[in-house]
């Protein structure tokens, strides 16, 4: 073997800089894509739950268009398909500012929104139909049930696999790579391009994000402890 | 028992698909009555205690509760069970909220009372069931008789008019059945409008002004409970009484 390593490649030239920019910029365009997954993950979980069909439709072609068609076709359809619809001076504007990042954040939030709604919903179903009319039998209108019983239950029970969800948002940011959104998996592959260390770059990029996944995951262990439903089967430590 | 009817069914027809759950009841209870509904299982006795307060819609006739239509298109529903309390068989406390917030959680977020007010009255309800030192407690660290206590008084916390009671003990342990009977009983005497579906025909005997006989999902008879056990007029009834009074 005369694969020679030189793990300074990380840290000498511009090596370092790029690492930290792809770095936040993978926080951010998740981050934003997060909050926007889950906005749309509740309102489309919920919505697929009511009685009024009209809504429960909506909802489910939502899910159903977006979960279904790859996220990487969806990072070329708002990047490469949506821009040319608008009129030219909107056009120049996004591209004067970033819209590379915006169209990633977008497809990247439309999609896994469609993939948390159905986490969502299935909390929602696992809820006994009693408590909703228990609600409702007080004097709460739909709205309030949904916002103050059900949704907080449901969401309280949806911990672990909205954690995986949201992990794979966070790896998934890498795909927008592919429309030039410079997150770190770009960079990593920049600091390739430029110092020909592959192993080094890539083993960088590597250690980032399971740092950074293994982050979210033990805060939203702390969250499903902190919010843990006292009687139910205890999931982490002991019997609350 | 007053005159001035607080729940009035006419013509009432329900189906559930093809299956014909409630039919032709007519039915008044007064303000301040209690009227304890049972007959044999499916006999649709739960479906028409549920249609008072809009859980269920029925496809025929109408029901007015407290003056008001219930039935008719575009009834505020939300605004007509804030007079309406409701208690249900599986108790349904909200199992992420303390005894106390789920007595609280209707009075704020309905009658806009402010923190404050609802705890002070709150806690007073709970005093009223028995459950001062409960106030804490999450459902789950609760009995089956706490739990239902603390659902009779989250009911009261809007201080309604009339009680629905669905089988509320009937998903008890025996030695829990009393302190719910008994805190019902007591609401009776002050004179709460009530309407009770039950198998306790203690409670019945004791507590109720009328019972009514349900089968089939037709009203087959209504007396007062002296009349209904000692001489049922119904066969159905003699059918029935014998089945639940033997054991």
């Amino acid at each position: 073997m005369s694969y020679t390593f030189k793990w300074s490649v990380l840290w000498t030239g511009e090596s370092g800089r790029w690492l930290l920019q792809g770095l936040l910029t993978t926080l951010e365009l998740s981050a934003l894509a997060w909050l926007l997954a889950v906005a749309l993950g509740i309102v489309a979980g919920a919505l697929r739950t009511v009685r009024f069909a009209p809504l429960r439709w909506a909802a489910t072609s939502y899910v159903e268009f977006f979960r279904n068609v790859p996220l990487l076709v969806w990072m070329f359809f708002w990047y490469f398909g949506v821009p040319p619809l608008l009129p030219r001076a909107v056009q120049d504007w996004l591209f004067n500012h970033g819209a590379e990042f915006w169209a990633g954040m977008l497809a990247l939030g439309v999609y896994h929104g469609a993939r948390i709604s159905e986490v969502i919903r299935s909390g929602i179903q696992s809820i006994p139909r009693t408590q909703f009319e228990a609600s409702v039998a007080m004097g709460l209108t739909t709205f309030q049930a949904y916002r103050l019983i059900i949704l907080p239950v449901a969401l309280r029970l949806i911990v672990p696999p909205a954690t995986n969800e949201s992990l794979n948002l966070l790896k998934n940011s890498s795909v927008a790579l592919t429309i030039s959104v410079a997150e770190l998996t770009f960079q990593t592959r920049q600091i390739e391009t430029y110092t020909a260390k592959a192993i080094e770059a890539l083993t960088a990029g590597t250690v980032i994000y399971l740092v950074l996944c293994l982050s979210i995951a033990m805060i939203m262990a702390r969250v499903e402890r902190r919010y843990a439903i006292p009687g139910l089967i205890a999931r982490v430590g002991p019997a609350a | 028992m007053a005159a001035a009817p607080a729940i009035v069914f006419r013509d009432v027809n329900k189906w559930f698909g093809k299956l014909h759950v409630l039919r032709d009841i007519n039915l008044a209870i007064g303000a301040g009555e209690v009227v304890v509904v049972c007959g044999p299982s499916g006999s649709g006795k739960s479906t028409l205690i549920r249609c008072v307060n809009g859980l269920e819609r029925v496809q025929g006739g109408d029901i007015a509760v407290l003056g008001a239509s219930v039935t008719a298109r575009g009834v505020n529903l939300p605004a007509l069970r804030t007079r309406v309390g409701m208690v249900f068989q599986s108790f349904n406390l909200f199992p992420h909220m303390t005894a106390l917030q789920n007595i609280m959680l209707a009075p704020k977020k309905v009658r806009r009372l402010s923190h404050a007010e609802a705890e002070k009255a709150a806690r007073a309800l709970l005093a009223r069931v028995g459950l001062v030192e409960k106030a804490d407690n999450y459902p789950a660290n609760l009995s089956g008789g706490q739990q239902q206590r603390v659902a009779i008084a989250r009911a009261l916390a809007m201080q309604p008019k009339i009680m629905l009671f669905d089988e509320p003990t009937s998903a008890l342990d025996p030695e829990m059945i009393n302190e719910v009977l008994d805190v019902m009983t007591t609401l009776a005497r002050e004179g709460m409008t009530m309407m009770c579906v039950t198998h306790e025909m203690g409670f019945a005997r004791r507590v109720a002004h009328r019972v009514v006989f349900m089968d089939e999902g037709q009203v087959i008879e209504e007396a007062t409970p002296q009349a209904f056990f000692a001489a049922p007029k119904s066969e159905r009834g003699k059918q029935f009484l014998s089945k639940i009074l033997t054991h």
